[in-house]
């Protein structure tokens, strides 16, 4: 019962902060700005989850995020803006191309290791942002239009919720273990029988999919894609984020991911600071809290666990008078 | 049949040959030392044993089945396990992570069980976990369950190594200098566990030390390695009184000296 009191906390948390958003945005209270924004955060914790999944948890410092998360982008939109295919099939293959793109680069690449595998990968980013802008057929530099708004808030949600919960099923297995040994010492993990070369690119094909679902709900909101916007800084971005939040902890990327995006909503009257302030946070994080803001803790639950055998107590007492 | 048959192992770096024509058949529940000076070649047969080098020449049989080319994770399942000479554990996990990582060699599930937290989910990770925790209370490291690793006092941590070691279920197990750093007290209590565990988990075991009295003490059958050559082979009793594992270890002039 203890056990299921936490998750049923949990859903309940969600479920009342789910319909309260949805009855902010048909009310009106949520101005349009603000959705943007939500969507923009919930988008981001998608990619700051699924880049920690392959530097924090599995320790390979990968800096491609920007380049999946294209392909996704890209790969779906050709099916709903060109070939006018259904959305749902344009998640598949968005998700599809990124995972295969992902395993291509990563065969390959994850014999590198350290800033050998993270100059690889940021290479791989600007191929791909510069292939797409000669590719006539998405619209080359000026970018491909008309692709049908598909993203609301329900779809936000459960597609943050849903990639959150794939991620720490994974990591709260015996895969997940594997990968955490991986980065603990490679060595030893061989020798404890872990294939290693298997979980690094399993690691990051996962981590690839799940960007290239932020860029099929990206293309399906904004329904313009232009090659300059998946540019290195977005991976800068996103690594800031899982920096600030905490390498190898899931909670400190969604903690990074929505403080990082509304801050930059509020910078977005100075951009010409943004970049510097991005900067001085960055630097401030790695002085004085080098292990990012939750370190690699999650947000526990044994608050709520406590809080839970406390009212189970008491239930439990009334129900035996 | 030998457990183990190894036949003119050599292994060559460039023009280093770090080991020459190895030659070395177990059976099973044997203990044997390998012993040598500094750089002799010993952690490198460790290397080629587990996959982490191929051979330059010669052959590694074990259990009839030739180990060339095959990957270090596969010569694990295998039934090869070992230590590390600096040690190398998984620091920032949980103890029982460490030993739960070495027992998924035994016990695993697929991807979509882990995913989606079907029943063989949660029965399998309890096999594991119930596993891990039954070796950790063999060997006393219980209590320690959820602390980080790297946070043990440094010969629990050599403790934990060799009960990672055998939480992936081998057959052959290699000890490399396991009580380097340990006063005498503590090596006393290695060779008591080392003996208890060869019995208790039915293994064949070789060890690398540097420390006379455990190697005296313990194997049946010594080993000797210098510049990567095998130089003598006996009973520690006749290792001790062989001319030339004299010489490797004092030098020719001190030898001399001690004759006059």
């Amino acid at each position: 019962m203890k056990k299921y009191f936490s998750t049923i906390i949990i859903c309940l948390v969600l479920a009342v902060f789910f319909v309260a958003v949805q009855l902010g945005i048909n009310s009106g209270f949520i101005s349009g700005y603000w959705v943007t924004n939500l969507y923009l955060v919930g988008i981001n914790i998608i990619l700051a989850a699924s880049l920690n999944l392959i530097n924090g948890f599995t320790g390979e410092f990968s800096l491609g995020h920007a380049g999946f998360m294209a392909v996704g982008a890209y790969s779906s939109a050709i099916i709903t803006a060109n070939l006018g295919l259904p959305f749902p099939l344009a998640v598949i293959v968005g998700m599809l191309a990124a995972a295969i793109t992902g395993l291509l680069v990563g065969l390959p690449t994850l014999r590198l290791r350290g800033d050998y595998l993270a100059i690889a990968t940021l290479g791989f980013g600007e191929i791909v942002r510069v292939v797409l802008m000669n590719i006539d057929y998405v619209g080359g530099a000026s970018g491909l239009m008309g692709i049908p708004a598909m993203v609301n808030w329900p779809l936000i949600f459960f597609s943050v919720v849903l990639s959150l919960l794939l991620i720490r099923n994974f990591i709260c297995s015996s895969h997940g273990r594997a990968c955490l040994s991986v980065r603990e010492n490679d060595l030893a993990a061989q020798m404890m029988g872990v294939n290693i070369t298997y979980y690094k690119v399993l690691a990051f094909v996962i981590g690839a999919s799940l960007a290239g679902l932020a860029g099929v709900l990206y293309a399906h909101y904004y329904t313009v894609l232009q090659p300059r916007e998946f540019s290195f800084m977005l991976t800068f971005d996103v690594l800031v984020m899982v920096m600030v939040g905490g390498l190898g902890s899931l909670t400190g990327s969604v903690v990074g991911a929505v403080l990082i995006t509304i801050a930059s909503a509020f910078l977005q009257a100075i951009p010409e600071l943004r970049m510097v302030i991005y900067a001085a946070l960055l630097i401030l994080s790695a002085v004085f809290r080098p292990q990012g803001l939750l370190g690699e803790k999650e947000v526990s639950l044994k608050i709520l666990q406590k809080l839970g055998g406390v009212l189970n107590g008491t239930v439990g007492s009334k129900q035996a008078h | 049949m030998a457990l183990l048959a190894v036949n003119k192992l050599t292994k060559a770096f460039g023009g280093l040959v770090a080991l020459n024509n190895f030659v070395l058949e177990m059976e099973k529940g044997e203990l044997v030392g390998l012993i040598g000076p500094n750089g002799a070649g010993k952690t490198t047969v460790f290397n080629l044993l587990t996959g982490l080098y191929q051979p330059t020449s010669g052959s590694i049989v074990f259990e009839g089945r030739d180990l060339r080319g095959r990957h270090p994770h596969q010569i694990t399942k295998m039934g090869i396990a070992r230590t590390f000479q600096n040690i190398r554990l998984f620091g920032n996990l949980s103890v029982l992570d460490n030993v739960k990582i070495a027992h998924q060699v035994v016990i695993n599930y697929g991807l979509i069980p882990a995913f989606l937290r079907v029943p063989p989910f949660y029965r399998r990770e309890a096999e594991i976990e119930n596993a891990a925790l039954e070796l950790l209370e063999i060997f006393d490291l219980k209590k320690y369950a959820h602390e980080k690793a790297k946070n043990l006092p440094y010969g629990e941590q050599r403790r934990l190594e060799i009960t990672r070691a055998l939480a992936t279920k081998p057959k052959l197990l290699l000890l490399d200098e396991p009580a380097a750093g340990m006063n005498p007290q503590e090596t006393h209590d290695l060779l008591e566990l080392i003996k208890w565990i060869r019995d208790e988990f039915d293994l064949t075991i070789i060890l690398i030390e540097h420390d006379m009295s455990l190697v005296m003490n313990l194997c049946e059958r010594v080993l000797v390695l210098d510049y990567g050559s095998l130089i003598a082979e006996g009973t520690p009793q006749e290792i001790q009184q062989n001319p030339r594992v004299i010489e490797a270890y004092l030098g020719d002039e001190e030898v001399a000296a001690w004759e006059e």
